[in-house]
């Protein structure tokens, strides 16, 4: 079996080689070990900037007298329309949260989409009313747009690109690298929703009472959030591989352990059971409105009581702590047992946001 | 979920561990052989509660590591046709053959896909008569009657574009061949819960007399475990070597016999080879000469160069055995790891390697557990 | 439902060969001349060949791997496990 030797992963033994592939494998997009990799092996060397260094979320860029923050991300959900959502709410809803995870007010949004020749115009119109709707709802304006058309098989239905941009008041400084041992580790609700709602679709699974996706803007949260504590380290939305790569990516880039007692993970009964079935981690599925805060311990408490007296936010509870120590993720059992929490390299779902 | 929450207590797994500590007065060596409980395992760090009393080892209980690199092979090639629609469980498309694996062959354009049953395979053939829908059937005994199920309502719906890649391997005989290696340290075994659902205990009988050790057919969830592991110990304090069944919920001596008629009508039981271990006498199944027409291997002549050599550092076959366990290998998370990996445990999620490198602290400790 | 990447790599917990998860028959029927129940799994609904469990119908728990049932649950048996912990000295 051909494989090229990595001199990297031999003078680094805790990092894992890079997958065996000269080609794009669906792992690559599944937003965890194999895309960081896809990533540090073709893009950073040609892309490097002190705001890509960041890793987060969305770029801030400073303007002198007001700060802006600017993001982007892909959708291409299968199916088109699962139950809580479409790709069209998801589409505004994913960026309008990555705007909110650096701390931004969104101001406007573009959307680009890529048709498949042969998808009903009924079917992109009703994707295009749901994203209206979404963005109405924010009140966020699209204010630009394109679309283009590929032959049919090129294309799979509807990809759709949005991007946004957003001011960031003064004082706030949200990003990975401010994250530091000692710090808590906050979930706003219960995980995995998202990634479950499309899977039961796909997997024709039906339930008693259905799961839907959790897709929904968490700005305003957010901002109730930062009011009650403007120092807050950190914010990330757990969307591709789920909180589980979020936690790995944070380590990573603070260089600390994480440790988290599983048993405090809010999951609903609906998806552990679908998860027990299918034989999946609730950890490693995506959410679209839910966050993970890391915050100074001193701040638990003001900031659990800010985002529990939110209706997006009833649910959240604290699950861990990052400590010193060298990077990786620890899971503390309900029998007081302490494991890794495994790095999600592949994707149990592609095609899920 | 019932029948799952209730043997994940806490409270009860902590007083079954503690009752497991007490009957013991030797570091017995159980070795369980199923992925799945060495998954539970190490997920619930049930080592780390019986730490400094019973050895719990890690047998060759992982259906995908062990199929056979010929095996994987004839699926990349028969993939690599224009007619042919390889569907396959999930859990095999990361297995490397001698070149690459059926994830790559995909994205290279091969038409492979995953299923969660056998039948759905089969639904796939109803539905798309102009392909040729091969199975890629791997699994124990377990496995076994749904592939059977699926080929024998081929047969009855006439569905001429359907056929299988039998791989299946049988637990019994492994049993034997860990034991007759001159380095096993196993006193005990844990013998798998699900494949005893369906085949029963008949066949462990002689094996727990010929070999003069216990045999405990054991479940899935912590505590099934760690009773299984308890009665394993009773026996052994008490001099015992025959067949005990913990996981009594689901399994009866004489095992599901729909499931056993049905599996002895569609396979035979051949040789096969377990990769790391060597070819395992009746270790297999293949399908009977009546059922010759779904044989994949028969209907396509496709025949791949197989290089089935693991690197020379590679230590699946001592692994398996139960002889070293992962940490130990020198290759073990440096030039082998799930993403890499160099030889069978190291595969699939429940192969002993993989389980190890996914869940394992290096420096584990278990404050806080009594 | 057609295509779904069973990705088995670090992601999943569980391997598709080794899982059977305990379920409990909503009802009988046929499809494709496979004897086919309807199967809650805690709240999950999922269509399972049955055939190899003749005497099992509505209400009745199974055990279910990649979509067969294997046998059913003895309930009684599976209480008994759980007096085991309690000390009471019975037998699993």
């Amino acid at each position: 079996m051909s494989r090229k030797l990595d001199v990297r992963a031999l003078a680094n033994p805790s990092c894992p080689a890079p997958l065996a592939s000269d080609r794009v494998v669906l792992a690559h997009g599944a937003g965890a070990g194999a895309s960081a990799r896809l990533l540090e092996a073709c893009v950073f060397p040609h892309l490097d900037n002190p705001w890509l260094r960041e890793r987060h979320d969305g770029a801030v860029l400073d303007l002198g007298t007001s700060r802006l923050a600017f993001t982007t991300d892909t959708f291409v959900v299968s199916p088109l329309e699962f139950p809580g959502g479409d790709i069209g709410s998801l589409a505004v809803h994913g960026t309008i949260n990555d705007l909110a995870m650096c701390g931004a007010r969104p101001l406007a949004l573009s959307c680009a989409v890529v048709l498949e020749e042969g998808l009903p115009l009924e079917t992109f119109e009703r994707v295009m009313r749901g994203l209206a709707e979404a963005a109405r709802r924010v009140d966020v304006p699209v204010v630009t747009g394109d679309t283009k058309v590929v032959e049919r098989g090129k294309g799979d239905g509807i990809f759709i690109n949005t991007s946004g941009v957003g001011l960031v008041a003064a004082g706030r400084d949200l990003r990975p690298g401010r994250v530091a041992p000692g710090d808590a580790i906050l979930v706003s609700g219960p995980v995995g929703c998202h990634g479950a709602a499309v899977l039961s679709v796909r997997e024709g699974l039906a339930f008693e009472s259905e799961i839907r996706s959790d897709s929904e803007p968490l700005h305003d949260l957010v901002e109730a959030l930062l009011e009650a504590v403007p120092t807050m380290s950190c914010l990330r939305d757990p969307s591709r591989g789920g909180v589980a790569a979020v936690l790995h990516e944070i380590a990573r880039g603070a260089g600390a352990e994480i440790e988290f007692e599983d048993a405090r993970v809010p999951v609903t009964d609906a998806v552990r059971s679908a998860c027990e079935l299918l034989g999946l981690d609730p950890l490693s599925l995506a959410c679209e409105g839910r966050l993970v805060a890391f915050v100074a311990e001193s701040e638990v408490g003001a900031a659990l009581e800010s985002l529990r007296s939110h209706p997006k936010g009833r649910a959240a509870v604290r699950i861990g702590t990052v400590r010193t120590g060298r990077p990786r993720v620890v899971v503390r059992t309900a029998l007081g047992t302490r494991r890794l929490l495994p790095l999600p390299a592949g994707d149990p779902l592609p095609r899920i946001c | 979920m019932r029948f799952v929450d209730e043997y994940r207590d806490p409270e009860r797994i902590l007083r079954a561990a503690a009752e497991v500590k007490r009957r013991a007065t030797r570091a017995w060596r159980i070795m369980e052989v199923c992925g799945g409980q060495t998954h539970t395992i190490l997920a619930s760090g049930l080592d780390q509660l019986l730490e400094g009393s019973v050895e719990l080892l890690h047998g060759p209980g992982c259906p995908v590591c062990v199929t056979s690199v010929e095996t994987l092979d004839r699926a990349l090639a028969l993939a690599a046709r224009s007619d042919v629609t390889l569907v396959s469980f999930g859990d095999m498309l990361r297995v490397p053959g001698s070149h690459g694996d059926l994830f790559g062959a995909r994205a290279r354009g091969a038409d492979v896909r995953v299923v969660y049953s056998p039948l759905d395979a089969l639904e796939l053939a109803v539905k798309r008569p102009q392909r040729e829908i091969v199975f890629l059937a791997v699994g124990f005994e377990t496995t076994a009657p749904a592939v059977a199920s699926a080929i024998q309502s081929a047969r009855k719906r006439d569905v001429a574009n359907f056929s299988v890649l039998v791989a299946h391997v049988r637990v019994p005989p492994a049993l034997i061949a860990i034991r007759s290696s001159p380095d096993c340290r196993v006193d005990a075994f844990l013998a798998a819960g699900h494949v005893c659902t369906v085949m029963g205990t008949s066949e462990y009988e002689p094996i727990a007399r010929e070999l003069s050790l216990p045999i405990v057919v054991t479940g899935f969830e912590p505590l099934d475990l760690l009773q299984g592991t308890a009665l394993a110990v009773e026996q052994l304090e008490r001099g015992e070597a025959r067949v005990d069944i913990q996981y009594r919920r689901a399994v009866r001596p004489e095992g599901n016999v729909h499931a056993r008629a049905l599996v002895r009508e569609i396979f035979e039981v051949v040789d096969r080879p377990w990769r790391g271990i060597g070819v395992v006498p009746g270790g297999g199944l293949a399908l009977s000469p009546s059922y010759a027409d779904f044989d994949a291997e028969l209907r396509f002549p496709e025949r791949a160069a197989s290089a089935p050599q693991e690197p020379g550092v590679c230590r699946a076959g001592d692994v398996l055995r139960g002889a070293l366990r992962p940490p130990e290998c020198a290759a073990f998370g440096r030039s082998c790891t799930p993403e890499r990996p160099l030889g069978a445990p190291m595969v699939s999620s429940e192969g002993a390697c993989a389980a190890y490198f996914r869940y394992r602290l290096a420096d584990v400790s278990s404050e806080g557990a009594p | 439902m057609e295509w779904r990447s069973g990705w088995s790599g670090c992601a999943r917990g569980r391997a598709d060969v080794c899982l059977a998860v305990p379920g409990r028959i909503l009802d009988v029927g046929d499809e494709h001349g496979l004897r086919t129940a309807r199967v809650d799994f805690g709240g999950v609904r999922k269509s399972v060949c049955v055939e190899t469990v003749p005497e099992a119908g509505a209400g009745d728990w199974v055990l279910v791997h990649a979509g067969f049932a294997l046998q059913v649950l003895d309930e009684v048996a599976a209480r008994e496990v759980l007096a085991w912990v309690h000390g009471d000295g019975s037998r699993p």
